[in-house]
């Protein structure tokens, strides 16, 4: 849904949000407005905030939702970095005023603002036609606020596979058919980076395992249920055993010299693609559309799609309203629509966001998706499997920070620092950052 | 002034002691006083119109900048001042905690704070002395009579008409690392593959680059107009008593320069202090390179800020910057009355 997750890729994206945003615009004054007057009630117009491209507008959402009710007008302004987005939406949301009827939350923030700032928005747990049961668990989980309430509305989300090369695979004598490939490392990640011992071997030259070690981490870190976070919200990144096993994998990878150093999201990690430069990369669904755009026509049918060795979420996005909104009501009513599982299907066809709500995995629409690029890949199945099996972890409100400074120290010794010292730079780094 | 008894005595005053004064400064036939004809009584309300005018219209032209340096220079700068003296967090801005000196003394053993200080002032004498070496080379050159001179001198700006996002971005893929020009070019001279951006040295020397090239050209232009300004009496007197190219270049040029590289070397110094987008967009982080090899004091700030969410630790960056400006500037001033004095 947004073309970028982190806080390096959103920077580097920023010329296609210009052009999204462009033509988002360019859309807009296509739509025509709807002049009948028999709707119930007064006119609104509700706004809505969005960062990136959420693709409402351009799968046509919009649109059917004015046609379905004639009373209300939807208007949507979008800030193309999540890292201007969301400090302007914290100073609105302290100062009660300026905040959009609906606001959208990253995945990053979520658990910040259902710690710090859970009354600032509506409920949305309790509002009328939001089935529980409709979202995955993990997903509801994440915009639960302590006490039950529920600050956001499940949009997309980032369940991981492996995005791998058949031709590299085949050349360093690994299997090739997906199903071989999953199960060459289902169920632990060191399963993968043994393969990758194997790949190194016969390596064909010029080529790598994985694009950077700071990938696999993220892939590892979020299989776990409990990462930076203990249950009573304190840090323990220090001495939780997934940091420590994945932070060894990540080791193990580097130290092997099996990843191409590269720095996701970056114009290396791009042109890498093309050049066809490392054989796997730990990929949600949204960045499918991004390999394939990179790699290009030069490697299709080269890529495929294998299950993760253990499902973990990588992005995704919610719906808030803030209890401030000048169309409280309204705006729960068309989040709720937004949100439910036949427009989450609608919008996983047009704009490729995978759907959080796991009713909408049963739809034709999410159940017989296959991938073209990625040698038609059910990617329906792949992704709905990996979802479902995503475990509820627990989260704090600085993981990110910490996982990024974990891979800053990850990247590190990939560069030529012993383990020791990246792990202490990253130890540091995270100490300046979290010191209040 | 001498129109300001006018100005503050009330117009209709029968027989006040501003009418002679009006009448004296218009010569003419008097007619008795507080008979005016309808044209004296004209030419006198024209003229206070006028005069207040001349007086009051200089600062109307001049508000717009001082209302708008009072909104987003002076206020910032008192707020930002304000906000270092407390705990506050983005989270929620307008929550001030007092915590005193705490921000800047924090300041003084955060070793990240030292080491972007350090890469402001390796990356701004890097930046800033190439840099003003070759303006001063390539305006001494422009200096010529050359044939098309308009056009060079209007090619040496283009560099500085460009944005930083874009130029910093073609840089970072020259750079590159696996395909970038640069090390494709110094590949077929038989050297390997050199990653710019981990390397301390290498990082700042690319951001470097990126500056100078951006900036040679404008400190080129003002070297330049300089130079049309000295004397040519100057040259030819020095060419008689049989000095060469070079000794005029050092004993007639650069003497003549000595307030203009002054004011440029301030210039470039501030434009070095406050370093922000080309390394930002160089590394494509706020952390400026995995090890911070090249996080001036502008990141560190942005990140302190907009990342981990201290602005009042943010506010004291800010304001230690705004004290080195100072100190620089006092530096500047104790030796331009150098300068002065020794002329």
């Amino acid at each position: 849904m947004h073309l970028s997750r982190t806080r390096s890729s959103s920077f580097r994206l920023a010329a296609l949000g210009i052009s999204a945003a462009l033509s988002a615009g360019l859309l807009a004054g296509c739509s025509s407005d709807s002049d009948s007057s028999g709707g119930d009630g007064e006119k609104v117009t509700v706004s809505v905030g969005v960062f990136g491209v959420f693709g409402y507008k351009q799968a046509g959402l919009y649109d059917e939702y004015e046609k379905l009710n004639p009373h209300v007008t939807i208007k949507e302004s979008s800030t193309e970095r999540n890292e201007d987005y969301y400090p302007a939406l914290l100073n609105r949301l302290s100062a009660n005023s300026g905040v959009q009827d609906i606001q959208a939350i990253e995945v990053a923030n979520i658990n910040e603002l259902a710690t710090i700032q859970a009354d600032k928005f509506v409920d949305l747990g309790k509002a009328s036609g939001v089935e529980k049961e409709d979202y995955l668990p993990w997903k509801w989980n994440q915009a639960t606020a302590e006490g039950g309430k529920v600050i956001g509305l499940g949009t997309d989300i980032g369940p991981m596979a492996i995005c791998y090369r058949k031709d590299l695979f085949k050349e360093a004598g690994l299997p090739t058919d997906r199903k071989e490939v999953s199960e060459l490392w289902a169920g632990d990640w060191s399963k993968y980076v043994d393969a990758g011992e194997t790949y190194m071997k016969k390596a064909p030259k010029g080529t790598n395992y994985m694009d950077s070690a700071a990938g696999l981490y993220n892939g590892a870190i979020n299989s776990y249920a409990k990462k930076n976070y203990d249950k009573n919200g304190d840090v323990i990144f220090k001495e939780s055993a997934s940091v420590k096993e994945s932070w060894d994998l990540a080791m193990r990878a580097a130290e092997g010299g099996m990843t191409s150093k590269l720095l996701q999201f970056d114009t290396g990690w791009n042109q890498a693609y093309a050049n066809g430069d490392f054989a796997t990369v730990a990929c949600p669904p949204w960045m499918l559309g991004h390999i394939k755009e990179n790699a290009g026509e030069k490697s299709a049918d080269q890529w495929d799609v294998a299950a993760a060795p253990k499902p973990g979420n990588w992005g995704g996005s919610f719906l808030s309203v803030p209890e401030a909104a000048k169309n409280k009501d309204e705006a729960v009513k068309l989040a709720t629509w937004l949100t439910a599982p036949q427009q989450q299907a609608k919008l996983f066809q047009k704009q490729a966001s995978f759907p959080s709500s796991q009713t909408a995995f049963d739809l034709p629409e999410v159940k017989d998706a296959t991938h073209e690029y990625f040698g038609d890949a059910p990617i329906g199945t792949i992704f709905s499997d990996a979802a479902k099996d995503i475990p509820i972890s627990i989260l704090g409100p600085k993981d990110q920070l910490i996982n990024e400074k974990i891979a800053e120290g990850i990247r590190q010794v990939e560069n030529g620092s012993s383990p020791d010292d990246g792990w202490n730079a990253a130890v540091k780094s995270i100490d300046n950052a979290l010191d209040s | 002034m001498t129109t300001e008894h006018q100005d503050a005595a009330p117009p209709a005053s029968p027989g006040g002691a501003a009418r002679p004064r009006l009448r004296a400064r218009k010569p003419g036939p008097s007619p008795a006083p507080g008979k005016l004809s309808p044209e004296e009584r004209k030419a006198a309300r024209r003229s206070r119109r006028y005069q207040r005018d001349t007086r009051w219209s200089p600062y109307l032209f001049l508000s717009p900048f001082f209302l708008f340096f009072a909104a987003f220079g002076l206020f910032p700068l008192l707020y930002t001042g304000w906000a270092s003296l407390h705990r506050v967090s983005l989270h929620d801005p307008t929550h001030m905690e007092w915590a005193g000196m705490h921000n800047f003394s924090r300041l003084w053993e955060d070793e990240f704070f030292w080491l972007a200080l350090r890469n402001t002032f390796t990356i701004g004498v890097m930046s800033t002395v190439p840099q003003l070496l070759m303006a001063l080379g390539l305006a001494h050159l422009l200096n010529y009579k050359l044939r098309g001179s308009m056009f060079f001198r209007i090619a040496v700006l283009t560099p500085y008409a460009t944005s930083v996002a874009a130029a910093t971005l073609v840089f970072a893929m020259l750079y590159g690392r696996d395909y970038g020009m640069i090390n494709w070019a110094l590949g077929s001279v038989g050297i390997d593959n050199i990653d710019w951006r981990n390397g301390t040295f290498s990082s700042q020397f690319a951001v470097s680059t990126i500056v100078i090239w951006r900036w040679t050209g404008y400190n080129t232009l003002i070297y330049l107009a300089a130079m049309q300004a000295i004397p040519n009496d100057l040259y030819e007197s020095s060419a008689l008593d049989g000095a060469t190219r070079w000794q005029q270049f050092i004993h007639v040029t650069i003497p003549a320069l000595r307030p203009t590289i002054l004011f440029t070397v301030i210039v470039s110094t501030i434009g070095a202090t406050q370093l922000f987008g080309e390394p930002l967009l160089f590394g494509g982080t706020q952390t400026g390179g995995n090890r911070h090899q090249f996080q001036t004091l502008g990141l560190y700030l942005y990140e302190q800020g907009w990342f981990n969410f201290h602005l009042g630790r943010a506010s004291a960056i800010a304001w230690t910057m705004f004290l080195i400006l100072v100190v620089i500037g006092l530096v500047n001033w104790l030796i331009s009355r150098r300068l002065q004095k020794s002329q």
